[in-house]
């Protein structure tokens, strides 16, 4: 799960991390009022979407005055924004953050992950703020710092200390980094977070220091935890159809492909995707049903995959275990015939009751091709898909 | 032989009185499986189909004898259940579990530091060994006996390699599904050490996917240390980066743990690697001789 920006920050000083002053605003009216409440200014204006990259798409930009505030609000409300990361469609801009500028005389790098290496928490810092930390990494890796935290001890002043004294840090800003680094591992453990990441992490000419962005990867897992955390979920800025599968207890991603796929276990969702790319195909969609797929899931499974337009044809693979396979035999039957199926349609049965479910296929009447193998099943939905017909 | 477990192996479920764990208990006695008994906090005493069950992990293993556990509790108590377990100086953990939160698992792994357990999972289907014994929900009769060792992070995966397998006439020694969580108890390179000096392991096949690193780990030590044969198969050359495709472990993230890099390196350490998830098996025959 991901949330905006000003709500990251909202986090933050909620831990007593530093952030710029701000508020969001859903009108240029409103960007007014509150650019004249927060200071002065300057004032940075920012559109909130989830994607990064906001900047170079004019999505982030410098007001002088509370009327520039206005100006620039009213352009960014209604814009659709394109960066690098949202793909050419580009996202809806429905909210922006008003923010008091500062003076910025370096920018750092700092972020928190599970390292799956060591499985401990990590903090890396980097002089190189601003910019890409895997570029960094691949480029300059000498400019990277990494501390590995002990889970029973935390991030420790001495750790934070070694952290800032290698990215060069002298003074009153020790200290302050300390606070910082510390106020940030606990955010990391309060929240139940995979990832956060602070780029930049800015020194002010005030030598003081501020988060001026912050982006926040939240543990699926632990969000049963944290009630609070899942009201910030931005369902805009979700595929509507995996927001629509995750409510069915289905795993599903979309694709660019053509060839839907229907399949339980995630790893033999991910080898069909990779079996029917060998095979020349390219799938539409991974779907895992889960290991206690019913009718009704099967059925959605289905909906869901023929919601996309671009899909011509469907793979269902199957290795039945404690799942029988006359039980997702009738399910596939009962689905296909609820959504009135239109497109070729090639199901691979594999395990307990197998005779039994390629009868229950065999009896439907529907235009169903059976398949033995994952390789059988491939290469049939592939020329049906490519030719128009099996 | 074996690794990890054979038909000695005394086991017990934790979460014996949920429909889930009740219900593999039962499958994995009727495979053949010493099912001594369960776990339910405030059921103690109690008796549920023929199984006793005990308020703690220690009055299990006491009066049962038990070395090893498997898991069935739901994910905000596994990790709790896991550490129980590790205190009770029970040998072997299945943890079967889903969605345990990732930093549970990271005090379960600290708490672990030097004790004697070893941990299986969590979110995996279990261990194997044909015949023998099984712990978990992998359906039992797709399996045989043999001298092919197979480990793997996802469960139909194995399935699918377990009977490919089987249906050439070729027999497994054990199976390990280590499960697909970033944080583990178990990785790849563990179980590859336990199939090298287990005698009747032959050959093994390893299953991986897209995230981290254990697959590339496990490779160089096939590379420096393994006498025997290994082929593999990776899943997720079509999984697009920054998507977390089903397993919480399973994600490329800033780049790495893409699958053209795991095949390519997995095949610079001398690992048969199939092209497709359909010849896995095939793999393994271009360089083991049963």
């Amino acid at each position: 799960m991901n949330i905006h920006e000003y709500q990251a920050k909202a986090i933050l000083r909620e831990f007593g991390v530093p952030v710029p002053d701000g508020h969001v605003c859903y009108n240029s009216a409103g960007a007014r009022e509150w650019a004249k409440r927060l200071g002065e200014g300057p004032w940075v204006v920012k559109a909130q979407i989830h994607a990064g990259g906001r900047g170079k798409g004019g999505g982030v930009k410098l007001a002088r005055s509370a009327d520039e505030v206005r100006l620039i609000s009213r352009e960014m409300l209604g814009m659709t924004l394109r960066t690098h990361q949202t793909g050419p469609e580009g996202k809806l801009v429905t909210r922006v953050l008003v923010e008091n500028g500062c003076n910025i005389a370096s920018e750092l790098y700092v972020s928190l992950v599970v390292d799956r290496g060591t499985s401990k928490v990590t903090v890396m810092a980097s002089t190189e703020g601003g910019m890409d930390i895997e570029e960094v990494a691949a480029k300059t890796p000498e400019k990277i710092f990494t501390e590995t935290i002990d889970p029973l001890v935390g991030l420790t002043a001495f750790q934070c200390r070694k952290i800032a004294f290698s990215l060069g840090l002298g003074g009153k800003l020790v200290g302050k980094a300390v606070a910082v680094l510390q106020g940030l591992y606990k955010t990391f453990i309060s929240c139940d977070c995979s990832m956060l990441e602070i780029n930049p992490l800015v020194i002010t000419s005030e030598e003081n220091l501020i988060c001026l962005d912050a982006k926040f990867g939240f543990d699926d897992n632990a969000v049963f935890r944290h009630p609070k955390l899942s009201d910030m979920r931005d369902y805009d800025e979700e595929d509507a159809n995996e927001v629509e599968a995750s409510q069915h207890d289905l795993s599903y991603i979309s694709l660019t492909g053509n060839i839907g796929c229907l399949v339980n276990g995630a790893g033999l969702a991910m080898a069909t995707m990779d079996i029917i790319k060998h095979y020349g195909g390219d799938p539409a969609n991974f779907l895992d049903v889960g290991g206690g797929a019913t009718i009704e899931r099967v059925t959605e499974a289905f909906k869901l995959i023929l919601s996309d337009k671009n899909v011509k044809g469907i793979l269902v693979n199957i290795f039945g275990g404690i799942m029988k396979c006359d039980i997702i035999a009738t399910g596939v039957v009962e689905a296909a015939k609820q959504v009135s199926l239109q497109v070729p349609l090639v199901v691979r049965l594999e395990g307990t009751n197998v005779a039994r479910g390629k009868e229950i296929l065999a009896e439907s009447g529907l235009n169903i091709v059976a398949a033995d193998g994952m390789a059988d099943a491939a290469q049939k939905i592939v020329a049906a898909v490519e030719g128009g017909s099996i | 032989m074996s690794i990890m477990i054979n038909k000695n192996t005394r086991v017990i479920t934790q979460g014996i009185t949920g429909a889930t764990g009740l219900f593999h208990a039962q499958g994995a006695r009727e495979y053949g499986t010493l099912m001594v008994g369960g776990v339910t906090p405030g059921k103690g005493g109690t008796v549920i189909d023929g199984f006793p069950v005990f308020d703690t992990v220690k009055d299990a293993v006491e009066k049962t004898g038990a070395t090893a556990s498997v898991i069935y509790v739901p994910p905000p108590f596994a990790a709790d259940s896991i550490m129980e377990a590790v205190d009770a100086g029970i040998e072997l953990v299945c943890c079967i579990t889903e969605g345990i939160p990732v930093l549970d698992m990271v005090k379960v792994k600290q708490y672990m530091k030097g004790r004697k357990t070893r941990l299986v999972g969590p979110n995996c289907p279990g261990v194997i060994t044909p015949g023998e014994c099984k712990i978990g929900i992998m359906p039992g009769y797709i399996h045989k006996a043999g001298k092919v060792g197979v480990v793997s992070r996802s469960g139909t995966l194995t399935y699918e390699a377990v009977w490919q397998l089987t249906c050439l006439g070729l027999g497994q020694s054990t199976c390990v599904g280590i499960g697909g969580d970033p944080v583990n108890g178990t990785n790849h390179l563990d179980v590859l050490r336990l199939f090298e000096a287990d005698p009747d392991t032959e050959a093994v096949i390893m299953i991986g996917e897209i995230g981290g690193t254990s697959e590339e780990d496990a490779a160089r030590f096939v590379k420096e240390h393994m006498t025997k044969p290994v082929a593999a198969y990776i899943a997720g050359l079509t999984a697009p980066p920054g998507k977390r495709m089903g397993h919480a472990g399973a994600i490329i993230s800033g780049g790495k743990g893409t699958a053209a890099e795991k095949v390519a390196i997995l095949k610079e350490c001398g690992i048969s690697v199939a092209a497709s998830p359909a010849e896995m098996a095939q793999a393994l025959l271009k360089i083991y001789k049963p």
